[in-house]
């Protein structure tokens, strides 16, 4: 348990952790619930020894329960799934743009990337901002906005981004961004201003998890300026801000 | 090697075991294909395709129930000649028949997919959509009328040597009339059900959980309704049926066998636990053994309706 509302949840899970990368999700069946209950996908907090680490928030039927499962109690993971972020910024400067719970696979990111950088984490008020430690002690500097001014500056993390960008007017950031797909789009848009790249952590409810069902699909446009639509468990969750048609 | 002889014929089609997936739920085989051993299924039936490639419905497309979930994908897909091209080599590779399940928007449409499936390696039969509950036309509109199922099964039949096998809707009065009606035109086998229309409304917003505002019900939740389906679709016709609505283990599939079933398909589990096929496949096996049935196929239409004892 990280506050009264999120948890954070740790899984003997060798097998998942050792091909796991960083915006990679898996696909959890909660224990407990009825057999005709359909599985949750929830992005890759950290995957270090064997111990597959996902954040949650206790928001409905699913993560209610999970939050009651007890320590020893076996869970049914598939994964891990999905493509991930690309792990090689060159030599431009990572910035992590986190909304909310969306912090979790940004940890992960962190942990991984060759560089070190700057961590933007947004919330609606500081019960809601999770995980700042994990950055701080890796040497990440760590900059803090809430909705209710409860923490940080009052704002947006759309905010801090753009005040990021006017301190480093030299620099061409590379953007790693997950969260709300309203802050995911804005996040773009800035990037695109930019000229740089932001990679998208898309959040969509899934069923299957594989590509096979349809029912997570985005419309996203190719380098020729064609458009296709995507699965966002199978293609995705990660997309380059250029190939999202909003 | 199984003492039980697992073979079925499904209307022409030869599954070597009557294990099959429902057309939505597992892609084209290879989406699931890292999960599970594909080679072992009777049969995959493959997602929707029309002559066109078509967008599906906007999102959201599914939403949880009690004993299911209600989705409305709207019948996405990339058109046939691109699943051909694309997708069906895979599954003919790795030896398993592709059930294509097709649709349109005219009969012409209908029966031009299914001559172009006609010879295609690895296209073992063609289920006929006329039921499926999400998009505007075709689909259901051709599935609520005996005499339009007629007239297209028909039409489609002219076109292709394929096995023919129109998809039922579950929510007609008599499926009796519409299971005589698709053998008289010329299928070769029936498959049934389709989800069941439905709909779910958010409470504190008001607005249907779905996009397309109505779906179709699948899960555990429309097993009982599918059983009685098959039942009597049995009892009305002589053709093979291909049996799916709610199997989540053997028992339910093994139910389907002896309401009169000669195969079975896996839809909506196949997303909860991806092993479920192989499980049913392999209880069915189990099942044979402990009641002395040398063959599957001895299973089908067992059930006992006489007067109680």
């Amino acid at each position: 348990m990280l506050n009264a509302d999120y948890f954070l949840m740790r899984l003997d899970a060798p097998d998942v952790t050792a091909s796991a990368r960083p915006g990679q999700f898996v696909h959890v069946r909660v224990t407990g619930l009825d057999d005709a209950s359909l599985r949750r996908p929830f992005s890759i907090h950290d995957a270090e020894a064997g111990v597959l680490a996902l954040v949650y928030k206790a928001v409905g039927r699913g993560t209610a329960q999970l939050a009651r499962l007890a320590a020893g109690e076996r869970v049914s993971v598939i994964g891990p799934l999905g493509n991930g972020f690309p792990l090689d910024c060159g030599d431009r400067a990572p910035v992590l743009v986190a909304g909310g719970y969306g912090v979790a696979p940004l940890s992960f990111l962190a942990r991984r990337l060759e560089r070190r950088g700057v961590l933007l984490a947004g919330a609606r008020g500081s019960a809601d901002l999770l995980c700042l430690d994990d950055f701080a002690k890796r040497g990440w500097e760590t900059r803090v906005a809430t909705q209710d001014g409860s923490r940080g500056e009052r704002g947006l993390v759309t905010d801090l981004l753009d005040a990021w960008i006017a301190d480093h007017p030299e620099a061409i950031p590379e953007i790693y961004a997950c969260g709300p797909d309203g802050m995911l789009r804005a996040v773009g848009a800035r990037a695109l201003a930019r000229g740089a790249r932001a990679w998208l952590s898309l959040d969509k409810h899934m069923v299957c998890g594989v590509g096979a069902c349809l029912a997570c699909v985005q419309r996203l446009r190719r380098a020729d300026g064609s458009e296709w639509v995507g699965r966002v468990c199978h293609d995705g969750p990660v997309f380059e801000a250029r190939e999202i048609v909003w | 090697m199984s003492a039980v002889d697992l073979a079925v014929n499904l209307g022409g089609l030869r599954m070597k075991n009557p294990v099959a997936v429902a057309s939505g739920t597992f892609g084209t085989g290879r989406e699931y294909a890292g999960l599970v051993d594909i080679r072992r299924l009777g049969a995959v039936t493959v997602k929707g395709v029309r002559l066109q490639p078509w967008p599906g419905n906007p999102l959201p497309r599914h939403v949880e129930v009690p004993g299911g979930m209600v989705n409305a994908i709207g019948l996405q897909g990339p058109g046939v000649d691109v699943l051909i091209r694309d997708s069906l080599p895979f599954l003919c590779e790795a030896g398993v028949p592709a059930i294509v399940n097709i649709w349109g928007t005219s009969e012409d449409e209908y029966a031009e997919v299914a001559a172009r499936l006609d010879g295609v390696p690895g296209v073992g039969a063609i289920e006929l959509n006329i039921s499926c509950p999400n998009v505007k036309e075709g689909g259901h509109a051709f599935g609520a009328d005996p005499r339009v199922v007629s007239s297209l099964v028909a039409a489609v039949r002219r076109r292709t040597r394929l096995p023919l096998m129109p998809k039922l809707a579950p929510n007609v009065p008599s499926v009796a009339v519409f299971a005589r009606a698709a053998v008289e035109a010329g299928a070769d086998a029936l498959a049934l059900i389709n989800t069941i229309p439905a709909m779910v409304i958010d409470i504190e917003t008001r607005r249907p959980a779905l996009a397309n505002i109505v779906g179709g019900l699948s899960g555990p939740a429309i097993h009982p309704v599918a059983v009685k389906l098959v039942w009597e679709a049995a009892q009305a016709v002589r053709a093979p049926i291909l049996a799916m609505g709610g199997i989540t283990g053997p028992e339910q599939a093994i139910e389907f066998m002896i309401a009169g079933a000669t195969a079975v398909a896996v839809g909506t589990a196949n997303f909860i636990d991806p092993g479920t096929p192989l499980r049913v496949l392999d209880g069915i096996e189990a099942y044979c053994v402990r009641h002395g049935l040398a063959a599957a196929r001895a299973l089908t239409g067992t059930v006992e309706c006489g007067r109680r004892g």
